[in-house]
């Protein structure tokens, strides 16, 4: 979609009545829209250009591209420049913060930060311990908890002042998230902490990866029973697997991943492992779009980001629609400078 | 201990029955308390419940206490310090994403809540961001200071 309205990339929308932010991402889903995120991997480099060439691979497909923020414990750019960086040309960034290795002094700064830089759509997290990654050594912080953080980041929005309760001058306009794992233990638990977190303030959920159907479709009426359904917007996660065995490591080695012994073997059945590891990613893409209370996929692609195109053409969810990109409106009629 | 820990969340029914009665018997010891001094039985209550809530709960004395909130299990001794809910790593036999061998904290404290009367409901309410200052002071006394004599600035919601 277009929006008649449509700044100059880098500069902010206007915000519309009933909307927390200025963002492209929020006015999509409020609009009704299969909304369509994916992730960013933040590269071991400081070089801008790394992080404008991995953005380049979504454009065209893509409603908001989320910056990890430390994932799975390791180093890498932050998320806070990367999307100071995407902002600068116009991308729609969620900016995710973990709760692993700031508090709350260094978070609020962030969340101004941010907003400061044209961020509008920030993913509360708790994190991965730092066992799993590459520096075990490291103190881990944990000062809030995701939705402490929700509550927080509320704060400074709602509300105008810090924890503390020291005025702000400007408050930061986003869109809050937080995610949500609905094919781990405690399973019949997993709706009440969605509750939860939307009580503290979540306004979408990002989910981790779902490779089992009958369990989402469980979790999404159990959200449906406690009446979340019009009150947060709900991606669900979903990824390609490349090999049957890459798969099998993913289960056993990455925390909460839930995934079927009848996937890992249709993936060690096919003649081409990627190609139906890229196939059953649409299958779950389809399927979940059915489910009632779904409002679109995040496509998270560690290492097969030029897959997501391929995968979002072939399952259709876009139905025509053209996410903004840089270019995107050159050519026609519409100014953008 | 690991063993009295999971203990405790087995008995928390009872557990919380016997709290609201200390809890009760300390209230009305609030006039005795304040004749003494708070600051001063500051350090031996402290010490006091460091052991007994050691003991039973493996307390890590936060000072905020919420074990009537988190089915008696405390929830300082996640990893990650999450006092809201399981993180999203729980493994598949129930057990703690950075610590293997331990049974995740938050999947004890909804069998303990369903234990107590009214747990189910506590285990909903949303916490607060932990105040750090009030590490390794009694959450005891806290409370008996709460009770009787109610913070006069507003708190929030």
């Amino acid at each position: 979609m277009i929006f008649e309205d449509e700044p100059v990339p880098g500069y902010p929308l206007p915000i519309l009545p009933g909307h927390s932010s200025p963002g492209r991402f929020e006015r999509v889903l409020r609009a009704g829209g299969f909304a369509i995120t994916t992730e960013l991997a933040p590269p071991d480099s400081a070089d801008p250009e790394e992080v404008f060439k991995r953005a380049r691979v979504f454009d065209g497909y893509v409603d908001a591209i989320n910056a990890t923020d430390g994932s799975g414990a390791n180093c890498h750019m932050s998320s806070l420049a990367v999307c100071a960086l995407l902002t600068r040309c116009g991308y729609a960034p969620v900016m995710q913060i973990s709760c692993r290795d700031k508090n709350r002094i260094a978070i609020q700064g962030d969340i101004l930060g941010g907003a400061a830089m044209g961020v509008c759509n920030i993913l509360c997290l708790s994190g991965d311990g730092v066992q799993s990654g590459d520096h075990p050594q490291a103190k881990p912080v944990f000062d809030l908890d995701s939705l402490s953080l929700l509550q927080i980041g509320c704060t400074l929005r709602d509300e105008q002042r810090f924890q503390s309760g020291r005025k702000l001058t400007s408050a930061p306009r986003v869109f809050f998230g937080a995610a949500e794992n609905p094919t781990v233990e405690p399973l019949e638990h997993r709706a009440m902490r969605l509750a939860k977190k939307v009580a503290a303030g979540a306004q979408f959920i990002q989910t981790q990866y779902v490779y089992d159907m009958d369990r989402l479709r469980t979790f999404m009426r159990g959200v449906e029973d406690l009446g979340l359904l019009d009150k947060v917007f709900i991606l669900i996660g979903v990824g390609p697997f490349k090999t049957a065995k890459g798969a099998e490591w993913m289960r056993n080695n990455v925390p909460g991943m839930h995934v079927p012994d009848a996937l890992i073997k249709r993936m060690a059945g096919a003649a081409d492992q990627a190609r139906e590891g890229r196939q059953i990613c649409i299958d779950m893409i389809q399927e979940a779009r059915a489910i009632k209370g779904v409002h679109g996929v995040h496509i998270m692609a560690y290492r097969q980001e030029e897959s997501v195109a391929e995968i979002i053409d072939r399952s259709g969810v876009l139905q025509g629609r053209v996410p903004w990109y840089p270019d995107r409106d050159k050519g026609s009629d519409r100014k953008t400078s | 201990m690991y063993s009295v820990r999971r203990w405790s969340v087995r008995h928390a029914g009872g557990l919380n029955r016997f709290y609201n009665a200390f809890e009760n018997l300390l209230v009305a010891m609030a006039p005795l308390f304040r004749a003494i001094g708070y600051e001063r039985l500051e350090r031996p209550l402290a010490f006091f419940e460091r052991n007994v809530k050691g003991l039973l709960f493996d307390c890590k004395m936060c000072g905020q206490c919420v074990l009537s909130s988190t089915g008696m299990s405390c929830s300082m001794n996640c990893p990650k310090n999450l006092r809201n809910g399981p993180c999203g790593g729980v493994r598949a036999n129930g057990n703690c994403e950075v610590k293997p061998e331990m049974r995740c904290v938050w999947v004890e404290a909804w069998s303990g809540a369903g234990r107590i009367k009214g747990g189910l409901d506590k285990i909903r309410v949303v916490q607060l961001p932990v105040d750090r200052r009030l590490e390794g002071r009694s959450s005891w006394l806290k409370v008996v200071r709460e009770r009787t004599d109610p913070p006069k600035t507003e708190t929030r919601k």
